[in-house]
């Protein structure tokens, strides 16, 4: 006798990312786009994206631009009527996007993001001037020539240090042992 | 005296908003707590980093909370984005049973283990909650009176509900306001967005965010504006003069940590609170006061 096994649907792999099992609550009752400041900037709204990812269109949902357009703040997250953990159903859509490699071409902010993350695993704190020269280089050298007048105010009152912060020997190597073994678990799910 | 762990996070500590670290530094002793920096703490994880390395970034949370557990204390930030990832990352290894799994055996990796007793509180919880209104009035040595300040809480101080305020109509910051003897403006945005790290991404998104808080400040009287957060006071500070050029404004708002007005009604030295590191000139608007 053959056992059939349901094969694991895109909700499913959302539900297995702590904070993305709400995704089954929603009433699409359009709460979280109404209280979402960016909501008009993408492709598709909060509730749509729902929507799409449970009639399992996962192609279309992580190669959108709308959770990169995610601000983290958190309105939608305490207006939802359901509990639904939105924004950070929002992370966990960004995360399995950038898994997938579909993480939108038409936003710099998960190139912003993976530059962030560079610095802060392997430094242990985030040198602010280094990770957004980094940035700047990385998406489009052109705007990095239109920030210099921020980073030279920044710079005149004592607010951009070249230096980053260290760890000490020991804390650093603590880091990257922890950092090393949570590589070799695979991720959350 | 109260004591607590201390978290500054990147930013605070030697970035940008080292201005923040110092007054908070400051205005603690004057108000007998003794804030002790965590030792060798990491960058607390962060949003970002959740949003593309989700376990990694939980794991570099983890390894601060689990250094601070050994000392028992609560641990306090002043930067709302911290408080927010750390407060995330105790959430999910309380709600996750297989989460917390593979987080254990990563800290077990690097010699620690974490069993989820440490409370992580923003700096305005702790002063405004443990320290309270009147112990902040009685050390007022200079009142400022006639002081029209907005009162800007941003997002992840109150958002989600780890918080100790109202998440859409907090009070706290209002009230510390006016018990340093200064008026809090009716600030209809007082917790909306400041557009947070897009101002790196898609600077003119959130230019449009900043644009939205200055009109609301400024059309209801602030003379100056007051953050707890880092990101907030740079976005708010450092682009006023995009947001000018973008909208044909000419916003002129000082933008404060609240513990730097804090500290001036305790009457602190401009250099104790790192005044001369804010872009637009806070002594102008002050100068009744400093």
């Amino acid at each position: 006798m053959v056992v059939e096994t349901k094969a694991k649907t895109f909700v499913d792999e959302i539900c297995a990312i702590p904070g993305g099992e709400g995704i089954r609550l929603c009433i699409q009752c359009g709460t979280c786009t109404a209280s979402c400041p960016n909501a008009e900037k993408m492709d598709h709204t909060p509730s749509e994206l729902i929507a799409m990812a449970r009639a399992g269109m996962r192609k279309e949902v992580l190669s959108s631009n709308a959770m990169w357009y995610c601000l983290s703040c958190y309105l939608c997250t305490v207006r939802c009527p359901r509990g639904i953990k939105q924004t950070d159903l929002m992370h966990a859509l960004e995360y399995l996007a950038e898994r997938a490699g579909l993480s939108c071409a038409g936003s710099f902010t998960p190139t912003m993001y993976r530059s962030f993350n560079h610095f802060a695993c392997s430094l242990g704190s985030l040198p602010e001037f280094g990770f957004m020269t980094w940035f700047y280089i990385l998406s489009n050298p052109l705007r990095a020539w239109r920030m210099i007048p921020i980073a030279l105010s920044l710079f005149r009152h004592g607010r951009l240090s070249i230096r980053a912060r260290r760890l000490t020997p020991k804390g650093t190597n603590q880091l990257r042992a922890i950092l090393d073994e949570a590589e070799s678990l695979g991720g959350v799910s | 005296m109260k004591y607590y762990t201390y978290f500054p996070g990147c930013s605070a500590s030697e970035g940008g908003a080292k201005a923040y670290n110092l007054s908070a530094q400051a205005v603690s002793k004057v108000l007998d707590t003794d804030l002790v920096e965590l030792e060798d703490w990491n960058c607390c994880g962060s949003t970002p980093s959740i949003s593309v390395d989700e376990l990694g970034a939980h794991c570099m949370a983890a390894r601060n909370l689990a250094l601070a557990e050994k000392r028992g204390l609560d641990m306090v930030t002043p930067c709302s984005a911290c408080y927010v990832v750390l407060n995330h990352t105790n959430a999910y290894l309380k709600g996750y049973p297989q989460f917390k799994a593979k987080v254990d055996k990563a800290l077990a990796a690097g010699g620690l283990e974490y069993h989820g007793t440490v409370k992580v509180r923003h700096l305005l919880d702790v002063i405004t909650t443990d320290i309270g209104y009147d112990a902040i009035t009685s050390r007022v040595k200079k009142p400022l009176s006639e002081l029209k300040v907005a009162p800007y809480y941003g997002c992840q101080v109150i958002r989600p509900k780890f918080g100790f305020d109202h998440p859409e109509a907090p009070q706290s910051l209002d009230k510390l306001v006016g018990s340093l003897g200064a008026e809090p403006i009716y600030f209809p945005l007082k917790a909306r967005c400041c557009g947070g790290s897009l101002i790196i991404s898609e600077e003119d998104v959130a230019l449009d965010l900043i644009q939205k808080i200055f009109d609301s400040a400024s059309s209801n009287g602030a003379q100056c504006i007051i953050t707890v957060c880092p990101l907030c006071q740079t976005n708010l500070d450092a682009y006023q003069s995009r947001v000018n050029k973008k909208f044909k404004t000419h916003f002129n708002l000082p933008v404060l940590f609240f513990t730097q007005l804090m500290g001036i009604a305790f009457g602190l030295g401009e250099n104790e609170l790192g005044l001369k590191n804010s872009i637009v000139p806070v002594e102008k608007a002050l100068s009744k006061y400093i």
